[in-house]
């Protein structure tokens, strides 16, 4: 069991709902954000590495990331800033494929192991093609956390649960990063689907848009990752505004 | 001139959907059941004699397959070869692209689904996704490039006149791979009732194998025709390459012959010439990159090539030496257009004459030969964005009176 999951499971049985939120890397104040939503609770941080063609992500992330891009971020250097974040809690990227397939898997795992960076997410490289980029971070000691979608039958969770390490990634919605007004059905519904094959930390990312919303989730799951909502925060009120709202989910997921 | 092989080039790509290295399904999880139904709806199409009688009937009926064999007597003697032309120009919707839409618009019916989204680059895929949703009373929503929509005003309005809804996309480098981009995250959103009609031998398995099933009607057609003409089989087929489905089906005819086949791509959007393996758009194939992986973006006057990928299966034709890719300029493109035109009295669209560029260009070395060039369009749409580039004095007069 890599450090990462054996983080989350230790909270999670502890009674704690874990909360990951996301920031994406490269964008001006990324790295006070990142400490700011660390200092306010959050159990784990997705540190975005941005792509040009980002196909899960919807308006917010990509102008977050095309904005990265323009600043001139290439995963490199966004490695390297993270190596120094020491925030003493587990981190993992969330990146799109060609990045790693352009760097070759060893070296992209490598590079990752050197950052001090647990865990990586690929929302662009399902199960069926997984193999080889799982195998290198496997041996590098990488954790790779696999998304599940609601829209897979019920023989493929399994599957994709076993190659999964970390926690499980429950895609909360048919659709993109975004926010929205309220909660799918098909966020817990997921949740409780995986809860029941899984001893894995189960959490809802993808349209998870406030405290009420993330309050909502944790009823079934064990957490939330949360993106557009935090960087929204850090586009318009900067990291000290990523920091306030971190707290506020916080304490809405602690039930205080 | 090369041997006949045991195997054909045609055959079915794995069943991971590879061509050699290339292909594969790298989709987000939530399309991957859809891209799964999908391929088991089309094997079970295509293996149906009920829905290839429909689909021939509609490309005869509606369509106006098949399409005819056209000789430039007058260009093909100045260039002192045998110029063929087939002519996909003259198919309902000016262009290749109703070949494929109506064969995935019976399949989305098919398959119960009552919503297309299509991505666009010069409108031709557009225009046709838009007329066969009309046709068979679905839904329609076309993604395409801010840019592509300023250049391709034309298009724009046809697809509206059609009941086509029309997405701007303002993301990325505005123009056909944000419009994917787009289209797929639609698709992510609305997989239940949805089909996402994919204009080209691109994307996830099964798309690049099925588009091109769909297009084999042009390769096949034009090698009955070129034989009845000729006697034998061509010595070179010249298509334009964008995603690169008017080639597939072109070459499908020629593929396990002796032809040299020829994909012209624009240089500025030469994924082959300039690309290195890659990952987007839920395929592995030649893409331009930078060093970091970043996808770059291709500049064509062309809209309908202007992409910095090119389909799998052209991509393992390339890597085993079957065909070859060569990059064409903007400035060869636009005197191929005006020399069709005055030499044969047809306006073609800027990406065919992608590959008539070519092949003026190769012309002193291609002497009494004969040469097939796929026709993928008709010029229609960019006579305005000529007539930017050429000035409105256009060809020839542009010399002046005197000259
Ligand atoms: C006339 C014409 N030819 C060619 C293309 C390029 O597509 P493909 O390479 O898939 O044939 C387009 C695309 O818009 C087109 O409109």
């Amino acid at each position: 069991m890599g450090p990462l999951e054996a983080h989350f499971r230790a909270a999670r049985d502890g009674g704690r709902k874990l909360l990951v939120p996301y920031v994406t890397g490269g964008y001006p104040g990324w790295q006070e954000a990142v400490r700011a939503a660390a200092a306010a609770g959050a159990d784990g941080i997705e540190i975005g590495i941005p792509f040009s063609d980002p196909v899960m992500d919807g308006p917010v992330i990509q102008q977050a990331s095309q904005a990265a891009l323009d600043a001139g971020a290439t995963p490199p250097a966004i490695l390297d800033a993270a190596a120094d974040l020491e925030v003493g809690i587990p981190l993992a990227v969330m990146t799109y494929y060609n990045l790693v397939h352009h760097d070759g898997h060893r070296r992209f795992a490598g590079r990752l192991v050197r950052a001090g960076i647990a865990g990586c997410i690929l929302p662009d490289l399902p199960l069926e093609e997984s193999g080889p980029w799982c195998e290198s971070a496997d041996h590098e000691g990488v954790e790779t956390i696999m998304l599940a979608a609601p829209t897979a039958p019920d023989e493929r969770l399994p599957r994709v649960v076993e190659r999964c390490r970390g926690f499980v990634y429950a895609v909360g919605l048919l659709g993109v990063t975004g926010e929205r007004t309220s909660l799918a059905a098909t966020a817990t519904e997921l949740a409780g689907r995986l809860k029941a094959i899984t001893e894995l930390p189960v959490l809802v990312g993808v349209g998870v848009s406030d405290a009420e919303q993330a309050r909502q989730a944790c009823r079934v799951a064990d957490g939330v990752v949360q993106g557009a909502s935090v960087v929204r925060r850090l586009m318009t009120g900067g990291p000290d505004a990523v920091g306030e709202y971190v707290a506020e989910v916080r304490a809405a997921i602690d039930g205080r | 001139m090369r041997g006949v092989r045991d195997r054909s080039l045609l055959a079915e790509p794995s069943s991971t959907g590879r061509f050699g290295e290339f292909g594969g399904r790298f989709v987000p999880e939530t399309l991957v059941p859809a891209c799964q139904e999908l391929e088991a709806a089309f094997r079970a199409a295509w293996a149906d004699p009920v829905f290839r009688g429909e689909l021939d009937a509609v490309l005869r009926d509606y369509a106006g397959r098949p399409s005819i064999l056209t000789e430039c007597h007058n260009l093909g003697a100045e260039l002192g070869l045998r110029l063929l032309l087939k002519r996909e120009d003259l198919n309902h919707t000016g262009s290749h692209k109703i070949n494929n839409v109506l064969g995935q618009a019976l399949l989305a019916k098919r398959m119960g689904k009552t919503r297309l989204v299509a991505e666009t680059g010069a409108g031709q895929h557009g225009v046709a996704a838009a007329t066969a949703a009309a046709l068979m009373g679905m839904e329609c929503r076309v993604y395409m490039g801010a840019v592509d929509v300023e250049r391709q005003a034309l298009n724009v309005f046809r697809m509206r006149l059609l009941g086509a809804t029309v997405e701007q996309v303002e993301s990325g480098s505005r123009t056909l791979k944000d419009a994917v981009n787009e289209a797929m995250r639609d698709w992510v959103a609305t997989v239940a009732d949805t089909h996402y009609c994919l204009g080209s031998v691109m994307g996830p398995h099964p798309y690049p194998w099925m588009v091109r099933q769909f297009h084999l009607v042009v390769g096949t057609e034009a090698r009955g025709q070129v034989e009845a003409l000729t006697g034998g089989p061509p010595d070179v087929v010249v298509a334009c390459v964008g995603g690169g489905s008017n080639a597939m089906g072109i070459f499908s005819g020629f593929v396990d012959g002796p032809a040299r086949l020829v994909g012209a791509e624009p240089s500025g959007g030469a994924a082959v010439g300039r690309g290195v393996p890659g990952v987007v758009h839920g395929m592995r194939s030649y893409l331009m990159q930078d060093e970091h992986g970043q996808v770059e973006e291709a500049h064509s006057v062309s809209a309908g090539l202007d992409y910095p990928g090119v389909g799998p299966e052209h991509a393992y034709l390339a890597s085993i030496g079957r065909a070859e890719y060569p990059p064409v300029a903007d400035a060869e493109v636009l005197d191929a257009f005006q020399l069709l035109a005055r030499t044969e009295g047809i306006l073609c669209a800027f990406e065919p004459a992608h590959g008539l560029a070519w092949v003026v260009r190769e012309a002193p070395n291609l002497r009494g030969q004969t040469v097939l060039l796929c026709l993928s369009g008709r010029g229609d749409k960019d006579v305005a964005q000529a007539m930017d580039l050429i000035g409105p004095e256009g060809g020839r007069d542009i010399l002046g009176p005197d000259a």
